[in-house]
């Protein structure tokens, strides 16, 4: 009876959501590149004929997916992860620089991006490890091995370097707790980056002395539990040592395009012309659709080329400008729907391999989703991710298109699993 | 705890989002305008201004193009300001300045940087106008006058102030608006309506079509074209005639109402306010104090009217039926109106109103205006009386004619008398002067000429005016509507025949012209100046009003000559000779002509500014 009724358990809803998301995606990237000489839609010389092209070649992809034996990716996930990390080192011989970043391969008219095949092998690698029943988060060395399955690409990406790639990876680190990973390892990186944001713009002996405070009070409240006072202490030094380094790090180590980013998030006085152009006009974009939006192909932005590269990372604000509010709020439903459905569906795997492996699909999904529409309305930093589906890309369409049919797949022939 | 982390965190991200969103899109309006400001592009496209005709069908005023230099400050880039300025002949002190202006007034909105350029600067500029982002040029349309006189009548145009840019919204910065005369009279007439073009841009501020396929883009609409009442020759010639004189003329066609010439002297050539001089021309014109060429006495002098004043008197005292046409009065070379109170009169022996008119006795009116006012036992009835038959004949009050400046002049009600008195006892004897045109009596030049064309009419006029044709419009209602006087027809006839013998036989026979039947009335009014902060007599103003031909009139006019003295000397030879150049074309006595062309006031005129003490009226 095997792989007998693949088709029909499969989640037709979460399929539904995906062709809405790429029609939607394409729709916005026609608006966005559309030029103002006649053309047909095919045209491949046009963004949009490509991203149809890219879009119809996605079909033979999932066909693929879905009539393969499911085991396969399991069974081959370490030689995945081991191409994926290749082609990663690849880079460093063959790579094409792209503002500065070394992290495409460019073959022919067409290039692809291997931090996005890195993503799906990554995670197979993941579910794998973790699904082996002697494997326990609790323990130091399972711990160590599992983080650093995540931290090699992290560290290959970061010398490309693409820091928006890396930080996909590093949000990984929610599966890991999902698994059993002590929770303060997560807490710590977030606490981590949240001193160092707050240190930007709080004066340092305000945020040590809140630190101290905070510290104190937490020492006194926890008096029942067992404590350390050399620990408490230690880490008080380590904290204030953090935060003292912000400033530095900020001056130093951080590139001028990377403290920009920074500055034109927590700092109105910047030069809309230059360094704050990009997010302000994204902005504008966003911000003029209103409630309904000034008609599909009328954004006077989007036909006027404000934003750049409209059609890949900022392809959201054509949504903003054209559909409003409304469009808005359709697109992140869709999206939130999708992530949540998954996650749903994952909890509900039979193997570990397939609900660790779905738990990785609906944490990159998330952050993709998170970072790229939170740099456009200034919530977060400029980090260049595009959005899934949406964005233009044939490498990017067809990654997210494998990582999320190969959960698909397994979903779908859990009924074969015993 | 660990399995609803993911989920939590998803839905919370989304309502963040959800919540930033909707206060960007929906709250934030700011970014809207920012967005209008950033993709379209306004262009204004300027109608030709109306041309103005003279009711012979004359071209006065046509338009010429003018190119003026527009700046959006936001969008300079890069700019050589050492090259702009010496292609456009400015120094960076001009250009600093009015760039901080064009910022102060909007940084993305258009600001006029240079205007007016003539069409070789402007070619010369338009050629490297791609290195000056943020300029351009936008033409307009400025006057091209075809006359040099009559600057009293059109009026100009200039670029709007920030006062009127706040006050309609139509009117952008750099855009042109008529001041004074016709042009601001008929402003939206003449100026017709700007065509409005929305481009769509790009970030480059390059227009790359035109915004929602000019759903919302206007044509311009041209400006109508006004035929003016004037008749161009006669106010040619009346300016000739009051060189270096200062004074007003009004002439009307009675039975119109039409203004056939409005003459204000000194005059200017109108092509002084136009293109780049246009402010420093201005500027000389205003602050000449003295002679004060912008101030147009025809339509803003009040002087008290002195004999013309008479034929009221006279009609009125008619149509009270307090005296006839035979009533007879006896001159003793003046009038006694109280104890050692005595009104002198160069006349003597009885007068009746025939004589009484044409040897402007002013003894006959002061007894006219007394029986006039003593008819009634209430002297302030009498009063008002008095007063309504003069206001039915435009006086003291605004004439409603289509011109933007004017003045009441001043005709007295008991009012008037009851606050000079406030405990009565006041009565004929004390405002005798009224009957000779003095006392509390103010009129304007085109005053005395509407009330002239009452009298040409015999008991009617229309109200003047200077617009005989608007293209494709109806004029104004109220110019082809009679005002009918308070005194009634058959009254006038008298009164016309003593104002046909001033010519004949009376204060006017030097001045008869062969075979033409004048009717006129000479006047002089006293008049005052501050000289060093005290009230100073000068020599008096020469007037004249009269109406031709005697039978079918087709001229009213009033002739004030500042400081000319009698009627006689220089406003009653100007006004006939008006008349006679209007009813005949030609003058017969050149001789008059051309003493009245080369006269000259310029030394009465100096002497009041001299500073050193001077003597009048001889």
């Amino acid at each position: 009876m095997k792989n007998q009724s693949v088709i029909a358990n499969i989640d037709w809803i979460t399929i539904l959501i995906y062709i809405t998301l790429v029609i939607m995606g394409w729709m916005n990237i026609y608006s966005a590149s559309l030029p103002l000489e006649e053309t047909y839609i095919l045209d491949t010389s046009q963004i949009y004929g490509r991203q149809l092209l890219f879009i119809l070649l996605a079909i033979p992809i999932i066909l693929i997916i879905l009539n393969i034996n499911a085991k396969i990716f399991e069974k081959f996930s370490v030689i995945f992860y081991i191409i994926g990390i290749l082609l990663l080192l690849g880079l460093f011989v063959f790579g094409t620089s792209v503002k500065g970043q070394t992290n495409w391969y460019k073959i022919g008219g067409f290039g692809f991006q291997p931090s996005e095949i890195v993503k799906i092998s990554c995670s197979l690698l993941l579910a794998k490890y973790l699904s082996d029943a002697q494997i326990n988060l609790k323990v130091r060395k399972f711990q160590y091995i599992a983080i650093g399955i995540i931290m090699v690409p992290v560290g290959l990406i970061l010398l490309q370097p693409d820091a928006g790639s890396a930080m996909i990876f590093l949000a990984l680190i929610f599966v890991l707790n999902r698994d059993g990973l002590p929770s303060w390892y997560l807490w710590t990186g977030v606490t981590a980056i949240a001193v160092f944001l707050l240190a930007l713009f709080v004066k340092p002996v305000f945020l040590v002395s809140f630190i101290l405070v905070f510290m104190i009070i937490h020492f006194i409240l926890n008096s029942k539990i067992s404590r350390n006072p050399i620990i408490y202490v230690l880490l008080f030094i380590l904290i204030t040592g953090f935060t003292l380094s912000v400033d530095y790090v900020y001056e130093n180590v951080l590139e001028p395009h990377q403290k920009d980013r920074i500055d034109v998030l927590f700092n109105d006085n910047v030069d809309m012309k230059n360094e704050g152009y990009n997010l302000n006009q994204s902005m504008i974009t966003i911000g003029s659709g209103g409630l309904y939006g000034k008609g599909y192909l009328e954004g006077t932005q989007t036909k006027g080329n404000f934003v750049p590269e409209q059609h890949t990372d900022y392809i959201f604000t054509t949504v903003g400008e054209e559909w409003g509010f409304v469009g808005s709020f359709v697109v992140i439903a869709l999206f939130v729907t999708l992530i949540l459905r998954i996650i749903k569906l994952a909890e509900n795997q039979k193997t570990k391999f397939s609900r660790v492996y779905g738990y990785c699909v609906a944490t990159i999904l998330f952050t993709h989703f998170f970072v790229n529409i939170t740099m456009l309305i200034k919530l977060f930093p400029t980090i260049g991710v595009p959005l899934p589906f949406f964005s233009y890309g044939g490498s990017s369409l067809w990654s997210f298109t494998v990582l999320l049919f190969v959960f698909i797949k397994l979903d779908a022939n859990k009924v074969n699993e015993w | 705890m660990k399995k609803i982390l993911l989920p939590a965190i998803v839905i919370i991200s989304a309502i963040i989002i959800l919540i930033r969103l909707f206060y960007l899109q929906i709250i934030d309006d700011s970014l809207k305008i920012k967005s209008d400001n950033n993709a379209i592009k306004i262009a204004y496209d300027f109608p030709e201004r109306g041309y103005i005709y003279d009711r012979n069908s004359k071209l006065l005023v046509a338009n010429q193009p003018s190119y003026d230099i527009m700046v959006i400050p936001r969008e300079i880039k890069e700019l050589d300001t050492v090259e702009l300025c010496q292609l456009l002949k400015i120094d960076t002190d001009y250009f600093k300045k009015k760039i901080e202006k064009a910022i102060v007034y909007s940084p993305r909105l258009p600001s006029v940087f240079l205007p007016q350029l003539t069409k070789l600067e402007y070619a010369a500029f338009q050629e490297k106008i791609r290195k000056f982002k943020g300029f351009y040029i936008q033409k307009r349309f400025l006057r091209d006058y075809q006359i040099d006189y009559a600057p009293n009548v059109f009026g100009y145009i200039k670029q709007v102030n920030e006062a009127q840019i706040n006050k309609n919204p139509y009117y952008k910065s750099g855009d042109l608006i008529g001041v004074q005369g016709v042009e601001q009279e008929y402003e939206e007439i003449l100026r017709g309506v700007k065509g409005v073009k929305y481009f769509q841009k790009d970030r480059f501020n390059r227009i790359i079509g035109s915004y929602k396929d000019g759903k919302y883009d206007t044509i311009p609409i041209q400006g109508r074209d006004l035929t003016l009442t004037i008749d161009a020759e006669l106010q040619k010639y009346g300016e000739e005639l009051m060189i270096n004189k200062r004074g007003g003329i009004v002439a009307i066609e009675p039975k119109t109402g039409e203004i056939l010439a409005l003459i204000s002297a000194p005059s200017y050539d109108p092509a002084l306010l136009v293109g780049k001089d246009r402010s420093k021309n201005y500027t000389m014109l205003y602050y000449d104090s003295i002679a004060k060429p912008l101030y147009d006495r025809s339509l803003l002098a009040e002087y008290p009217p002195g004999s013309p004043f008479k034929i009221l008197t006279g009609l009125i005292g008619l149509q009270e039926e307090v005296i006839d046409e035979n009533t007879g009065f006896i001159c003793r070379h003046g009038f006694s109106y109280g104890r050692g109170a005595f009104m002198k009169c160069h006349d003597s022996g009885t007068s009746i109103l025939h004589n009484g008119i044409y040897n402007s006795c002013n003894t006959y009116f002061a007894n006219v205006f007394k029986r006039t006012i003593d008819k009634y036992k209430d002297p302030s009835y009498s009063v008002d009386n008095w007063n309504r038959h003069l206001q039915s004949f435009g006086l003291g009050n605004y004439l409603g004619y289509d011109l933007p400046i004017g003045r009441k002049g001043r005709i007295p009600s008991s009012s008037l008398y009851e606050k000079f008195y406030p405990n009565g006892g006041w009565r004929s004897n004390t405002i005798i002067s009224n009957s000779i045109g003095q006392g509390e009596i103010d009129v304007t030049p085109m005053q005395l000429a509407n009330m002239m064309a009452a009298v040409a009419n015999e008991g009617y006029y229309y109200t003047p005016h200077i617009v005989k044709k608007i293209k494709n419009f109806e004029i104004d209602k109220k110019f082809t509507t009679r005002h009918q006087t308070s005194v009634d027809k058959q009254y006038f006839k008298p009164v016309i025949e003593g104002l046909y013998d001033v010519y004949n036989i009376g204060t006017a026979r030097t001045l008869k012209v062969e075979g033409l039947a004048i009717c006129g009335k000479t006047g002089t009014a006293e008049n005052f100046m501050k000289i060093g902060g005290k009230r100073t007599q000068l020599q008096d103003h020469s007037i004249f009003v009269a109406f031709a031909p005697k039978d079918n009139p087709k001229i009213a006019i009033a002739v004030l000559v500042e400081n000319g003295y009698w009627g006689n000397r220089w406003a009653g030879p100007i006004a006939t000779l008006m008349i006679e150049k209007y009813i005949r074309g030609e003058i017969s006595r050149i001789d008059l002509e051309q003493k009245m062309l080369k006269g000259s006031l310029q030394s009465e005129y100096a002497k009041y500014v001299s500073g050193k003490p001077f003597s009048i009226n001889h």
